[in-house]
């Protein structure tokens, strides 16, 4: 079976370009009541969907519960997906309030995606040191990974949901503004301080000198 | 142009959804100001380090569970 992750993917690339080809095939022939197809699909982005139930719930358990209710969910409505949109953002839609879902009933008084945010000058970064060529390349990929999912499970649900859904899984900020509910500047402001945020998170590892 | 004007507009530079003007003017402080250009460049490979990372595999039973769930449902049609 092949994986889309083995596919060299661009930085910044444009969500059309992360997209199989075969994609729409594949859905057409789930639709009719292919059902390999379907697995297929399922293969392709169990990963990433389950990457993205994780970043957003915190939480294994719940992570796990919101794939699958995510690729049932999708199965049992695929009639009514209409194709004018990629399949893949119609699923993280579904995974994503599934896993919102998940996160409000742990902690109802924490998670607000809509609360005001000051955009005082309390964003401006502080340090600011260089990070010199391909910082990655002085960590191991599963030492990688692992700094990764800790930065950005130390951002609040608000700027991780919104930086998870625009900068990994590559949605369009009018995506993400319709996958969340918020407005399109609710969706800009919250993505430019996750980015600041985990810029100073990530500063800590890859500055000159953080690793010998 | 002062380096908060430049963070503020940081998110729209990156994704190149800037006016011309705009960029000009934030491009013209980059040329003059050095840790504008290393935030710049250090939230650019910010940007590039998580969306080119790839998800860890599924643990097994993680992944016996999806499918056991799959099947169970697959079995009637939709
Ligand atoms: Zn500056």
């Amino acid at each position: 079976m092949s994986s889309p992750k083995l596919d060299p993917v661009p930085s910044h690339a444009l969500p059309s370009q992360v997209v199989k080809a075969d994609e729409p095939i594949l859905v057409a022939q789930a639709k009719a009541g292919d059902v390999s197809a379907f697995e297929t699909l399922v293969n392709r982005y169990e990963r990433k969907i389950f990457r993205l139930t994780q970043n957003i719930t915190q939480n294994r358990e719940d992570a796990e519960d919101a794939m699958q209710e995510a690729f049932l969910k999708a199965y049992e409505h695929l009639g009514e997906f209409e194709g004018n949109s990629r399949f893949y953002t119609w699923l993280v839609r579904i995974a994503v309030n599934q896993a919102l879902m998940k996160l409000r009933r742990r902690r109802p008084n924490v998670v607000s995606l809509d609360d005001e945010i000051d955009t005082g000058e309390d964003i401006i970064p502080r340090e600011v040191e260089d990070w010199g060529p391909s910082p990655i390349e002085r960590y191991e990929q599963t030492e990688l990974s692992e700094i990764l999912s800790k930065v950005i499970s130390e951002l609040d649900p608000a700027f991780r949901i919104v930086f998870q859904l625009r900068d990994i899984e590559q949605l369009s900020t009018e995506e993400t503004a319709e996958a969340l509910r918020l407005s399109v500047p609710a969706v800009k402001s919250r993505l430019l301080r996750g980015r600041l945020k985990l810029r100073q998170k990530l500063n800590q590892y890859f500055r000159q000198g953080a690793k010998l | 142009m002062k380096c908060k004007d430049v963070v503020k507009e940081l998110a729209d530079y990156l994704d190149e959804a800037l006016d011309p003007t705009l960029r000009m003017s934030i491009e013209e402080h980059l040329g003059n100001c050095k840790d504008c250009r290393v935030v710049v460049d250090t939230t650019k490979q910010t940007i590039d380090i998580f969306c080119n990372s790839e998800p860890a595999p599924l643990s097994e039973p993680t992944r016996e569970r999806l499918h056991q769930a799959l099947i169970k449902r697959l079995r009637r049609r939709p």
